[in-house]
């Protein structure tokens, strides 16, 4: 990346090429050369296909509820375009992003894959992934048809390579009877800072810790993100050339979360997922985690539960958010009948994402966050309204090695084995280190 | 190694008696090469050439994706020598997470299950069922056993602390998020699930003691302490020096349980060497730092191997 151009000045370029190839679109003049042109993946792209059968492999992580619905849409998009038939493959998310690269270097990759948001500058800087800039142009996908921040975070060296399909941010569960049981108001969760501490307050007058502070990245980490933001914070600056989560605003959430700990709002030492079975148990009347949620709590019987964005602790409404992404892999030899019949399938897929959301999703696409049927998932659409206040990491190759470090802090902080800010300085010296090692790996 | 020792000690208990007639001697010929060629084959594949070429590896920035894989020497190594190096702190933390495993759950796994070995080596009525009791455990993946104990031993929701409470003992011990808590429960749910391996193999260890040899120690007016030490120990020994190796390698490269059980929490305590390097080499693409990593540690076991091989023949 260039040193002297920011990343927003990029993204700017970016969208603007994007926007100058809708144009060209409308006037139908061909495939735009700004956008179409130069790349490996150069074959101007349509909404269909009419090229002789093809086959494709589409790789995946989605082992949960969301698997079936992803295959439910594979096999009608396999019925409606006979010409094309897609394989859909499943892996743990942890063994997929190991074994994607390993496929793709040994020329055995899948030819489409999902990937999360702040995976996808990592590949694209390693060659596992190829350019869609042209398939976003060639579907007319432009940042308007996203949310920014969404949109944006596919894009790597002033070239996008990934096309949300869906963001899954961090909501508020509430359980219903331990509010009531508290005398709060079960239909009215609290929004802000004091409203939350007073209600923590109540239920622990009742005996109840109300939020269980999670020392594991699943979701402590996320709220720790989650808070800094609220608090004005940055993780790391646009280009991440350095940490910033150890300054002010980090020291503010983590210092937050450990309180909840201090002062009895949380019990000590709680272990991975302990939390969500509290909330779960009656146990707690709170917890912050992914949108993925919806489906575990739909299937406890019995359970009176709601949901709502997170309440404002902080200055300004922020939450974390993971998004799923398209990609297509780079292959040994480029077929192009493959290429256009994944973009196809891109399309057709990102169209339907009302049918993902309903698997507990909030899908990219405004046009269908926007719609009624989205409107009518109340679950997924609280937790969707956060959907301009959602952050990713920069766009930067290796950025998870260093948000590695978070998990520590954030684990030495709520386990009590370090004050916050020790915690965080300590973390952010390790980030620093990481990130030059990054950037003379990936050319910074 | 273990292997050579056991066949040497049964060679010199029964030398090979003299040929009786004139036997036409011929060359082993091609035959023995012929037997060793498929074992060969898959050695040479699997672990000599990845073993050679890890070694190549490690001497360079090494990412299979990236065009450049500049050469940098020993810098991988160097680094991990470097108190001013990223993986310095992390790397020796994770040595040293590997070195308290080990060191308390060797001798659990050595002693433990030579107890129950020998117990169940007695004859009493329902005897093949305990012996699958124990063996049973071990049976299990580490997904399962992970999972199951890390439910278990949750600080606020398990079972283990909610039985300790219901019997009036502190019921907010942190077995799973704080120290030495977490070690204890690696090892003990370690010890657990693999103990019914080495009392396997003490068992069949057991049954190649010849019974005159008790027999004589109760001629000669010997207890049951003195069979043990003169019997059944010095009988054992191959056996013992397979278990001790074979364990102490095991649990210098655990990797599982904390990975599942801990994450490596409080903080980064619990991160085993094998947890480092596969994050450092899987995770963030820098094999070559990796392979150093696993160099060193297999430097380490190999000393350490050596070591223990030596005590046990010094003992003749």
């Amino acid at each position: 990346m260039k040193p002297h151009l920011t990343r927003r000045g990029l993204l700017g370029l970016g969208v603007g090429a994007g926007g100058a190839v809708l144009l060209g679109a409308c006037s139908d003049d061909g495939p735009n050369p700004v956008v179409g042109g130069g790349g490996e993946n150069a074959q101007p792209a349509a909404t269909n296909y009419t090229g002789p059968n093809v086959a494709l492999a589409f790789w995946n992580g989605f082992t949960g509820g969301d698997g079936p619905v992803m295959k439910a849409l594979v096999d009608r998009f396999n019925s409606e375009n006979p010409n094309i038939k897609v394989t859909m493959n499943v892996y743990e998310w942890a063994d997929y992003y190991q074994k994607v690269p390993a496929a793709v270097s040994t020329g055995n990759g899948p030819d489409l894959g999902i990937m999360h948001v702040e995976q996808v500058a990592t590949n694209a800087a390693r060659g596992v992934v190829l350019p869609l800039d042209d398939v976003a142009a060639s579907l007319q996908l432009n940042e308007a048809d996203f949310s920014p921040p969404v949109w944006r975070a596919g894009v790597y060296n002033n070239k996008r390579y990934a096309i949300p399909l869906d963001v899954h941010p961090q909501g508020m569960f509430y359980n219903k009877a331990v509010l009531e049981q508290a005398g709060l108001d079960p239909e009215k969760p609290p929004t802000t800072g004091e409203e939350y501490l007073a209600a923590l307050d109540k239920l622990k007058s009742k005996g109840i810790q109300g939020h269980w502070a999670t020392p594991f990245p699943f979701t402590g980490t996320h709220q720790f993100e989650s808070l800094t933001w609220q608090f004005g914070g940055q993780l790391f600056d646009e280009q991440a050339t350095k940490p910033l989560f150890a300054e002010e605003p980090g020291v503010k959430a983590l210092t937050w979360l450990t309180d909840l700990v201090k002062n009895g709002y949380s019990p000590k030492n709680v272990a991975q997922d302990a939390d969500l079975i509290a909330l779960q148990n009656g146990k707690a009347a709170f917890n912050w985690n992914g949108i993925w949620t919806i489906n575990t709590l739909r299937a406890v019987k019995n359970l009176e539960w709601g949901v709502s964005a997170l309440p404002t602790i902080g200055s300004q409404p922020a939450a974390w958010a993971g998004s799923h992404n398209f990609v297509q892999f780079k292959q040994r030899s480029q077929d192009q009948n493959k290429l256009q019949a994944g973009k196809v399938f891109i399309n057709f897929i990102s169209k339907q994402s009302i049918e993902w959301a309903k698997g507990g999703q909030v899908p990219a696409r405004k046009e269908i966050r926007d719609g009624a049927e989205f409107k009518a998932l109340p679950e997924q659409a609280a937790i969707g309204s956060q959907i301009d206040n959602l952050h990713f990491p920069p766009s930067v190759p290796g950025i998870p090695d260093a948000m590695a470090t978070i998990d520590t802090a954030v684990n030495e902080a709520i386990l009590l084995r370090k004050e916050p800010a020790k915690a965080l300085a300590d973390a952010a010296g390790k980030a620093n280190q990481i990130l030059e090692q990054n950037r003379k790996k990936y050319g910074g | 190694m273990v292997e050579q020792t056991v066949r040497a000690e049964s060679a010199t208990a029964a030398p090979e008696p003299a040929p009786a007639g004139p036997v036409k001697r011929r060359g082993p010929g091609a035959t023995p090469y012929l037997f060793l060629l498929p074992y060969l084959l898959l050695f040479v594949t699997f672990t000599l050439v990845p073993a050679v070429y890890g070694l190549w590896v490690s001497l360079h920035e090494w990412d299979y994706l990236l065009p450049g894989k500049p050469f940098v020497g020993l810098d991988n190594y160097t680094a991990l020598f470097d108190s001013a190096s990223p993986v310095f702190d992390f790397f020796w933390q994770s040595m040293e997470a590997s070195g308290i495993f080990t060191v308390f759950s060797v001798p659990l796994l050595v002693v433990v299950p030579l107890g129950i070995a020998l117990l169940l080596n007695r004859s009493f009525k329902g005897r093949t069922f305990f012996r699958a009791v124990y063996f049973a455990p071990y049976v299990l993946g580490v997904a399962v056993i992970g999972l199951l104990w890390r439910f278990l031993l949750d600080p606020n929701l398990g079972a283990v602390n909610s039985l300790l409470g219901a019997i009036g003992l502190p019921d907010d011990t942190a077995w799973t998020t704080g120290l030495p808590w977490a070690w204890i429960s690696l090892v003990g749910v370690t010890v657990w699930w693999t103990l019914g391996f080495n009392a396997v193999i003490y068992l069949a260890g057991l049954q190649d003691i010849p019974r005159e040899l008790y027999d004589a120690a109760k001629v000669d007016g010997g207890g049951r302490w003195a069979e043990f030490r003169h019997v059944t120990l010095p009988g054992l020994r191959p056996v013992l020096l397979f278990v001790v190796i074979n364990t102490v390698l095991a649990s210098s490269n655990m990797f599982g349980q904390s990975y599942l059980i801990t994450q490596g929490a409080p903080g980064v305590e619990t991160r085993t060497a094998i947890m480092y390097i596969a994050e450092e080499g899987l995770r963030g693409y820098r094999m070559g730092s990796a392979s150093a990593m696993s160099y060193l540690l297999t430097l380490a076991l190999l000393i350490i191997s050596m070591t223990i091989f030596r005590l046990f023949r010094t003992k003749d």
